[in-house]
């Protein structure tokens, strides 16, 4: 399904708060359809990154092109309509808390798409569906959901407008094992079934092994991309202790 | 890409859609409307032919699968042939979701809904004013158990909360006050001076101001100032669990958060209210000096002759008691934070609702108490 050209294409990122950098000359590529998992230790800036390719970060310096487009150079209206294109589903789901689970679904339809109601109503609850959420979930509100299902109703809305790269900021973290491994195969299969590119920020091992295509690890601030077999050969110290520990040693041992 | 599109023809009892464009979301409204009025009566079984379309999404899908649900109602037979690999995964997705339930329907509007409301609200409002009573009763207690052992008053806390709440209001309290010493001065000039009595302003300067207006209006912005913030405070530690936090560590969040609040803003707004006495005292000599015939040293003689110390004492004794008002229900509401940023938002404006309400009740009934006691 990989294609030679990459979605999204970032060169000589160079990122900074004050006067701490977090990248530095960072190059990165993630090819149309697959799923990377991005990883790293605590304050390498993992969600910067995501936050940085999808606008909300200011970057000092390089380019940044989605889609073939450079997103510095892309107008109000341009950088709108590839919003539409993606979606984001942040680390605690970040619903409206005073919309229900389908007016949040609904947000996006609202502004990007023109619908009439009853369709509207029927795509919401496909929507629903599709995140594996039950369907009396649409008339509840985020206070009323656990973690987990908060996380599909953010997905559910992420998914509204069936963008073609879906951001996720650490899917499961926060949930129980069964849980996290049922929201892996649940990012899987809409992956597959919608064909849709997966750019994951994450510290789960059991994730990185049963569901990425290939990995992105941040050290130096810079990144090393490979798949699970080629990043066991590398010889960076922090690698192959993220990969060696015995926390990696059993991720890859289930996987087998 | 060209939006997406069909056409039907029949072949014998076949009934045959040719489909193709992008059945994607913006083609959506044209495809829903034109596939709702699809009329096929008599058919035998409906073929898509999806070899055109170019590129399906869920919303695409949607539309095929909801029309094969629909023609299977009318016990037609509907066969999809033709798409490509990619649309083939999306549509076997789509096909494994069941018919799906309607959303919940909007609440309508009826007149039973209207009493049940007005019944329901009055509810509300008695068990907010059970739980309040509580919530004071759980105060008196703590200050109580404080008093007794004084090592335990947060005086840390105490203190700063009186500087953010009395000291930092100073300005804002002081430049109000004056403008209503001003306002009030003119009024009285303006009336008093038609029947010659101008000179009576400052009688009416001197009561309204130390008997009303000054710990009216040093309350008013106070509980604009200092209850909205209480709540908003101690809601947000409530949603980020923090108060769960000081509970677990066997520290009461009464004793931690809500008496250094109430007890320094019963502390702050008599001394604020002092000051804005003085303040609205000047606004109404400045303003008197500009349009009667005094000086200032008159107006502060023949003040001094208006009003005695009773006045000035029947106002300030309000002063803790309202203090006590606003800091309670900004925290009580506070408390009730539960889950969500919109509850925040919700109970700050609650809060500075109720507790103006509760002062100007009380207001009142000082003013009747006062009336019987004849002062």
């Amino acid at each position: 399904m990989a294609t030679a050209d990459p979605i999204i294409s970032v060169r000589g990122l160079r990122t900074q708060f004050g006067t701490q950098v977090i990248h530095d000359n960072l190059d990165l590529d993630v090819r149309a359809g697959e799923v990377l998992g991005v990883v790293g230790g605590s304050g390498t800036g993992k969600s910067v990154l995501l936050r940085t390719i999808i606008g909300l970060n200011p970057k000092r310096a390089g380019t940044i092109s989605v889609f073939g487009e450079d997103t510095g150079r892309l107008s109000e209206e341009e950088v709108r309509r590839l919003q539409s294109r993606w979606g984001v589903l942040f680390q605690a789901g970040a619903l409206f808390s005073s919309l229900t689970v389908a007016e949040n679904i609904q947000v996006p339809f609202r502004e990007h798409a023109d619908l009439p109601p009853a369709l509207m109503g029927e795509l919401t609850g496909l929507k629903i569906e599709l995140a594996g959420l039950a369907a009396d979930a649409g008339g509840k509100f985020p206070s009323e959901l656990s973690g987990g299902m908060r996380k599909r109703a953010g997905l559910a809305r992420a998914l509204a407008l069936d963008p073609e790269i879906l951001f996720l900021d650490e899917p499961t973290a926060g949930l129980d094992p069964i849980g996290a491994s049922a929201f892996d195969q649940l990012i899987r299969s809409l992956q597959q079934s919608l064909g849709l590119t997966v750019f994951m920020v994450t510290h789960d091992l059991d994730s990185l092994a049963t569901i990425c295509d290939r990995i992105a690890v941040l050290v130096d601030k810079r990144i090393k991309v490979g798949t699970m077999a080629e990043l066991l050969q590398d010889d960076h110290p922090w690698i192959r202790e993220y990969f060696h520990g015995p926390r990696g040693r059993a991720a890859r041992h289930s996987d087998d | 890409m060209a939006a997406g599109w069909f056409e039907t023809t029949r072949a014998g009892e076949d009934v045959i859609l040719r489909a193709g464009g992008s059945w994607t979301l913006p083609a959506s409204r044209s495809l829903d409307s034109a596939l709702r009025q699809l009329s096929v009566a008599g058919a035998r079984q409906v073929l898509f032919d999806l070899a055109e379309v170019e590129a399906v999404d869920t919303a695409g899908a949607w539309l095929i699968k909801r029309t094969r649900l629909d023609l299977a109602a009318a016990g037609i037979d509907a066969v999809v042939r033709g798409a490509k690999q990619r649309q083939q995964a999306l549509l076997e997705r789509i096909d494994q979701v069941g018919a799906l339930p309607p959303l919940a329907p909007h609440p309508s509007f009826s007149l039973i809904d209207l009493v049940a409301g007005v019944g329901e609200g009055t509810f509300h409002a008695l068990g907010q004013a059970r739980d309040l009573l509580n919530f004071f009763g759980a105060v008196l207690i703590a200050i109580a158990r404080v008093a007794l052992r004084p090592r335990r008053i947060r005086f840390t806390s105490f203190v700063n909360n009186i500087q953010l709440h009395g000291l930092n209001a100073m300005p804002i309290v002081g430049v109000l006050l004056f403008l209503v010493g001003i306002v009030v001065a003119y009024q009285g000039v303006g009336q008093l001076s038609r029947f010659g009595a101008q000179i009576y302003t400052v009688d009416l300067v001197g009561i309204s101001v130390l008997r009303e207006m000054g710990v009216l209006i040093s309350s008013i912005v106070i509980a604009g100032r200092s209850g909205s913030a209480f709540t908003a405070q101690i809601g947000t530690m409530q949603v980020n669990e923090e108060i769960d936090a000081i509970r677990t560590m066997g520290l009461d969040p009464l004793e931690v958060l809500v008496l250094p609040r109430i007890l320094a803003l019963m502390v702050a707004l008599p001394l604020l209210t002092f000051f804005a006495n003085i303040m609205a005292i000047l606004g109404g000599a400045f303003m008197a000096t500009l349009t009667i015939d005094v000086t200032f040293a008159q107006f502060l003689s023949l003040l001094n002759q208006a009003v005695t110390l009773t006045h000035f004492w029947v106002g300030m004794v309000k002063a803790p008691v309202f203090a006590l008002i606003i800091a309670m229900v900004g925290c009580f509401e506070g408390m009730r934070v539960r889950g969500s940023a919109e509850s925040v938002g919700r109970l700050t404006t609650q809060a500075v609702v109720e507790a103006l309400f509760l002062v100007i009740v009380v207001d009142a009934f000082f003013s009747i108490l006062f009336s019987f006691l004849g002062i």
